[in-house]
């Protein structure tokens, strides 16, 4: 599949350094939304927003640390009712 | 806002989430969400958002700043801008951490005895005026010069220009535009009589075919890349990236296509002759809208001082254009090249598909190249001959690197030969100016001096005594530098230098001011489409730093120009834009007045009757067509444009027994220009945090380096030591290597070859030879 457009200015941030709000958008297999929201909504560091009328998600994540933040992407992209999911934003918290 | 990182890290989530309802919105225009982005960020209570063109690049994406107690603390797309629709890259949103580094200048130092000291601003710039004033007594006024930016933004560009050109009367105006979009400039002058695309950004919503010459557009222009993939997403069009170098934009591509350098020439010109061999040619419209012409050959390559070269046209027809083509088959290009026939004739497939819509793209990879005029005519001919122009999907289509290469130094003229409107050489252009510059028409020289380069080597010379460098940082990115180094630092020299930050290049000046950036001040930039995008002051400048256009007035005024330089304080930016307006008060190029450009993300010129032009030269959206046909070159006295004989030309040094690789310079995602900004955001600098040379892998393994390795390259002209990245961010092509220039301790133009194109003047930063070795 290409690399959805919204996703390529940002992409190059993943593995470099840490940010630890991201957003992304989940794309669920069809006929799926409904079992990815729970899935997604039962991951403590995560929010999620569905879209009303498109099967697209809206996720929202916040990790303390890379470790975690590499956790948590390896656990969202192991649901097997997500298609894909695309990197957004991210953000970066100073410390102090 | 942040009373405690719990608020801070809500405030980012939320940020994060409207980030992502704006792509989303990018995506499915129908989307619904429970929430909305403008409520979601209604509740950031605070924060003020105000909209400015990004700093960076000439994309000219807008930006919606939030500023907080005086100080910029948040950025996010404007999702209403119709360049980058709510989104940014990395750099675009980090931006305004490049305001609020630890070493920022803030007091002006004058050396003293080798030694910087602090001074008030008032003593700096009576100091700037005594010694230009010195000087021009001295030497004459030709002894001193400006060089600028193409991040000038109009107004600075506009008061240098008025202040050197019309009050002193020297055209000692010059810029780093020279040194990366003369060659655009040229070429548009040559093919159409006027500068910058017809086009407009839109035409990626049409185009069913992209081809990218020499262009990393993934990383030096990501939003606009996110188009093109957008568009690929949704209607399936077709990605060619044809390039010296495998990129990320090659990874991102349809097709990769490598060619040797400097042979884009030979593979137009094959192309030409695919489209003409296969009838693909549209024979209305060249009949209609084109003439054919050659220009002189063997040029040379401005290696040595004082070279000039005065372009001669010479009127040729389709026939004898149709018999120099026959030199340029498929298959002979194929072995200079190393492009297969096959590839070639798929590329000159797509551009001769009548039912296809076709852009092409270029950067640096066709502008910083010795035969660059000749390249830029050569891609334009491919979309003269098939009529694929000047309407919506069908567009040769310029880029810029800076953020206002087009809206100051191009429109307002910052080079040696121009004016605002039109040329020092033609009279009727210098009354015009000096009407409007309220100075006599005698004081504007109507002989150009010096080019940038040329500039520099009367710098060296003594022939220059005085250089005012401005928001720019030619120690770093002039080419064969330590001859300029060298020059600057030779005694009898006087160096201004106004910036934000130290750089290689405050450390050769005799002055320095402390410049307020961006949005510490008011004004407004062009970018790539035409469109002038304005900002207004949001943040105050810190410490005694000041604008660079106040700065220029301050001198103007201490020089005697007081009545020329009438502006006041507080509308400054207004006055000397109404007064910038006059000089293209003609539907050819009319620019919309201040209270609508300060209403929307940007205006495209022409601005005629309320409404941007899109597509110039189609008389159905450019009411400056006037000969009753549909397209109408105007900028050439008979309407037509020009399709130009250009030959391949091999480059004025190329790899030998002692320096056998290719040198290719550039730049990455993370880091804008020299870096002096950018290395200085921490999260961009933790990306990437210094220099390197790229290699290809068989060229690694052969002299055993692995990435991280020290490298040696040396030149003609100088060496350096770099770490080695092997299959990393970009992969040359074999006997090349690549080496980005952001790094101001890894200084790769000290190998770099100074020759340019002679029609534009402009460095070749891409092609030179080095030998390689492990340290």
């Amino acid at each position: 599949m290409p690399i959805p457009y919204y996703c390529l200015s940002n992409f190059v941030h993943t593995g470099r350094f840490f940010m630890s709000i991201k957003s992304y958008l989940a794309h669920p297999h069809k006929g799926k939304k409904a079992e990815l929201i729970r899935a997604i909504s039962n991951i403590a560091q995560c929010e999620v927003i569905p879209a009303k009328n498109k099967d697209v998600l809206i996720v929202v994540t916040d990790t303390e640390n890379k470790t975690a933040d590499d956790e948590l992407r390896e656990r969202l992209e192991n649901i097997k009712t997500l298609q894909l999911l695309v990197m957004v934003s991210g953000f970066d918290i100073p410390k102090k | 806002m942040y009373n405690s990182l719990t608020d801070r890290r809500n405030f980012m989530k939320k940020m994060a989430t409207v980030s992502a309802m704006t792509a989303a919105i990018a995506l499915f225009p129908d989307i619904l969400f429970s929430g909305e982005p403008e409520k979601l960020l209604s509740e950031s209570k605070g924060l003020d958002w105000k909209r400015s063109p990004c700093r960076f690049c000439g994309v000219g994406c807008s930006l919606l700043i939030g500023i907080e107690n005086g100080r910029a603390v948040a950025v996010r797309g404007d999702p209403k801008s119709p360049v980058n629709r709510g989104l940014c890259c990395v750099k675009g949103y980090h931006s305004i951490l490049s305001m609020y580094a630890a070493d920022r200048l803030t007091k002006p130092l004058v050396k003293k005895k080798g030694e910087y000291v602090e001074t008030s601003m008032a003593e700096a710039l009576d100091w700037v005026a005594f010694n230009m004033k010195q000087t021009i007594e001295t030497y004459g006024k030709d002894a001193v010069s400006i060089y600028g930016s193409g991040q000038w933004t109009i107004p600075d560009g506009y008061v240098a220009s008025k202040l050197f050109k019309g009050c002193i009367g020297t055209n000692n105006v010059e810029c780093n535009a020279r040194l990366c979009m003369a060659t655009a400039v040229t070429g548009f002058l040559t093919s159409f009589g006027l500068d910058e695309p017809m086009g407009c950004y839109e035409d990626i919503d049409h185009a069913d075919v992209f081809v990218l010459w020499g262009n990393n557009m993934a990383e030096m222009h990501p939003v606009l890349f996110s188009r093109l993939l957008d568009q690929r997403l949704r209607r399936g069009v077709t990605i060619i990236d044809f390039a010296t170098r495998t990129t990320r934009t090659s990874m991102a591509a349809d097709k990769s296509i490598l060619f040797n350098p400097q042979t884009d020439l030979a593979v137009a010109n094959a192309i030409c002759y695919e489209i003409v061999k296969n009838n693909w040619v549209n024979e209305v419209f060249v009949n209609r809208h084109c003439n054919f012409r050659k220009g002189l050959t063997q040029m040379g390559y401005g290696l040595e001082d004082h070279y000039r070269f005065k372009e001669k046209a010479e009127k040729i027809d389709f026939e004898a254009y149709k018999k120099f083509l026959a030199n340029y088959t498929a298959e002979k290009v194929a072995k200079l090249s190393g492009v297969s026939a096959k590839d070639i004739k798929y590329m000159a497939a797509l551009y001769g598909d009548p039912n296809k819509r076709v852009m092409s793209f270029w950067c640096m990879g066709m502008n910083q190249h010795t035969r660059g005029t000749w390249i830029q005519n050569l891609v334009y001919n491919i979309h003269l001959l098939t009529g694929k122009i000047s309407s919506p999907g069908n567009s040769p289509f310029s880029l810029t690197g800076q953020p206002s290469a087009c809206g100051t130094t191009r429109e307002v003229g910052t080079y040696t030969h121009r004016l605002p409107h039109g040329v020092v050489t033609d009279e009727g252009d210098r009354a015009l100016a000096a009407k409007i510059w309220n100075v006599p028409v005698e004081n504007i020289s109507p002989r150009p001096t010096y080019h940038a380069v040329e500039m520099f080597r009367a710098l060296d010379r003594g022939d220059i005594r005085f250089m005012w460098i401005q928001v720019t940082n030619p120690m770093v990115t002039m080419p064969k530098l330590n001859r300029y180094r060298n020059g600057a630092e030779k005694a009898g020299r006087f160096i201004v230098v106004s910036d934000v930050y130290p750089t290689p290049t405050t450390d050769i000046a005799d002055v320095i001011l402390p410049a307020a950036m961006w949005i510490e001040r008011e004004g407004m930039y062009g970018n790539s489409e035409r469109r002038t995008q304005y900002f207004e002051q949001m943040v105050e400048p810190p410490g005694e730093a000041m604008s660079d256009t106040w700065q220029l007035i301050e001198v103007a005024r201490r020089l005697g120009f007081k009545a020329q330089f009438y502006y006041e304080k507080e509308t400054h930016i207004e006055e000397i834009y109404a007064e910038y307006r006059q000089h293209h008060d003609n539907e050819h190029h009319n620019m919309a007045p201040l209270h609508t450009l300060r209403s929307q993300p940007g205006v495209m010129w022409p601005y005629v009757g309320g409404k941007s032009t899109k597509w110039r030269y189609n008389s159905k959206y450019d009411p400056a067509c006037t000969n009753g046909e549909a397209f109408h070159f105007y900028g050439k006295p008979d309407g037509k444009a020009i399709i130009w004989q250009r030959p391949y030309e091999s480059p004025p040094e190329s790899p030998d027994e002692t320096y056998p690789y290719w040198l290719c310079t550039g730049r990455v995602l993370e880091h804008w220009h020299s870096g002096s900004m950018t290395r200085r955001i921490p999260i961009l600098h933790r990306a990437m945090p210094h220099g390197y040379v790229e290699l290809n892998i068989a060229d690694a393994k052969r002299l055993q380096i692995q990435t991280g390795d020290e490298v040696k390259l040396t030149s003609r002209r100088g060496e350096i030591i770099l770490p080695a990245a092997v299959n990393q961010r970009g992969l040359p092509a074999p006997m090349q290597v690549f080496v980005p220039f952001f790094d101001e301790d890894m200084l790769i133009n000290e190998l770099t070859l100074d020759a340019f194109d002679p029609i534009s003047k402009q460095p070749d930063y891409k092609k030179c030879a080095v030998s390689v070795e492990k340290v």
